[in-house]
């Protein structure tokens, strides 16, 4: 069952990468097309874009996510003992090695897990959660965030975020230019060349953005959360904790400093929309859903 | 051909033999390593006790019974000969269930429980009990591993020729909390 999830986290990760990969030389094939006459090095350009911009994400994405989000790293035991002594324990028990730790200071509780691999993970969580939850309920949260080290949840959905920030950028950009660059290219003249670029502009924009939520879609599995859950009370043999945990979570007010592009990370939406039911493009499953299971075991 | 066939075989033999035994080997050491885990938690806790003692001492009519009984199972623990598993393990649930009712007793003594070094103190205590108790439950699936490998066919044959031995489950108190069954299966997966 584990194991099963490791290798799908995996596969995902590759489906990505390998579908942004294949996105980026399309638009660089394109756009050397159009400005060189000569597709040839366009996309040999847009390679060595993306694959440095790949490098850098997979070996700064802790730091950017946790920067990001206004986290702060504490490196000592003392600056927050009881929290440090709970990452301590889910990682012994979830065997994995102890992971970087991040404070956010947010008064609304909430807490994510970042990172590569189980070698290479962070944890994060909010003053907020620190304040209100009590070490058993601490404990949950904590269990919860090691599940998705151990599983390989992080990495999926820390490249996901990723690629689908960077295309979300690229549309941006290239909506921003067919709205001022291209369109004054029209009304001045009116040569076929101005009107192909826009065209192949807008092809690409209505190719790139459900592209970009399908990626993010790829990692916002809502199963996944409800198996950490799970495997929460696995670690931690305490479900009414978790239970407790996510109650008190739901009964609090937005978060301020989180990024919206990381919300899908957090143990619950740092926004706060409220939906009644598991819809589709929710990030998160509603919190009642997830105590009944838990209330189940 | 028919010698090519019989040194294939006794190759393959060969490599799942040694493969066998390590595999043996790597589990014994897990299981040693969990129970090392355990000691250093437990030497930890033993060191913390005089700590508890003297940061009470002002507080003259805090639990005095109970913190005797305390101090008395700690130095039974440290008597305890270090390679008798069971016997430490349940002088050290003792002294588990003793420092829990300790901790509980001190919700009524608000002073106390404003003191900086008695709640840092009491922190340290309840981090090395957690510590304690999941170390044990990983002691008790590596054991788990090691014999379901000594047992099952064909990797007894190696441990029988090598004597590997089963080691002995911890025992869980009584009163700690019952693992809750966690039930996968409402977890489908969407490939």
């Amino acid at each position: 069952m584990l194991y099963d999830q490791i290798a799908m986290n995996k596969r995902r990760t590759g489906y990505v990468m390998f579908g942004f990969g294949v996105l980026v030389l399309a638009i660089g094939a394109a756009l050397g097309y159009l400005f060189w006459n000569s597709w040839v090095s366009g996309t040999v350009i847009a390679a060595v874009v993306a694959a440095v911009y790949m490098l850098i994400m997979i070996s700064q994405s802790t730091n950017v996510v946790m920067s990001m989000n206004h986290a702060r790293e504490i490196k000592d035991e003392q600056q927050a003992p009881q929290l440090w002594h709970l990452i301590e324990d889910m990682a012994l028990v979830a065997q994995v090695p102890m992971p970087r730790v991040f404070i956010i200071d947010d008064a609304s509780p909430n807490a994510f897990a970042t990172g590569n691999d189980p070698k290479h993970a962070a944890v994060a969580v909010t003053t907020g959660i620190m304040d209100r939850l009590n070490r058993e309920e601490l404990e949950g949260v904590i269990g919860h965030e090691m599940s998705h080290v151990r599983n390989y949840d992080i990495r999926l959905q820390t490249i996901a975020l990723a690629l689908s920030a960077a295309i979300g950028l690229l549309v941006n950009f290239a909506s921003n230019w067919f709205w001022w660059g291209g369109g004054r290219r029209r009304d001045d003249d009116r040569d076929s060349g101005g009107n192909v670029i826009g065209i192949v502009i807008s092809i690409l924009l209505i190719v790139l953005a459900p592209l970009a939520a399908s990626i993010a879609q790829m990692a916002l599995s809502r199963n996944r959360e409800y198996l950490a859950d799970a495997s929460s009370v696995e670690l931690t043999r305490n479900p009414q904790g978790l239970i407790n945990a996510l109650k008190k979570i739901d009964d609090s007010a937005p978060m301020k400093a989180a990024d919206p592009n990381s919300s899908a990370l957090y143990i619950s939406d740092p926004f706060k929309k409220r939906q009644k039911f598991a819809d589709l493009f929710a990030t998160h499953p509603p919190i009642a859903d997830r105590i009944a299971r838990l209330e189940k075991m | 051909m028919v010698a090519i066939i019989l040194i294939v075989i006794v190759v393959l033999l060969a490599v799942w033999y040694i493969s066998a035994y390590n595999s043996l080997i790597r589990m014994r050491t897990h299981v040693q390593e969990a129970w090392s885990q355990i000691d250093v938690q437990l030497k930890r806790r033993n060191d913390l006790i005089p700590n508890l003692v003297s940061t009470t001492k002002g507080y003259a009519n805090y639990e005095q019974s109970t913190l005797k009984k305390v101090v008395a199972l700690r130095n039974q623990l440290t008597a305890v000969p270090a390679d008798d598993h069971q016997q430490t393990m349940e002088v050290s649930n003792q002294l588990s269930t003793t420092l829990r009712s300790l901790f509980a007793l001190s919700e009524n003594y608000p002073d106390l429980k404003a003191n900086t070094q008695f709640t840092q103190l009491m922190e340290e205590l309840s981090n090395t009990e957690n510590k304690i108790a999941y170390s044990r439950q990983l002691y008790n699936s590596s054991v788990a591993n090691l014999t379901m490998k000594i047992l099952s066919f064909p990797s007894n044959i190696v441990a029988k020729i090598h004597h590997f031995q089963e080691s002995d489950y911890l025992k869980v108190p009584e009163e700690e909390k019952v693992a809750p069954k966690v039930n996968f299966d409402d977890f489908n997966q969407d490939k």
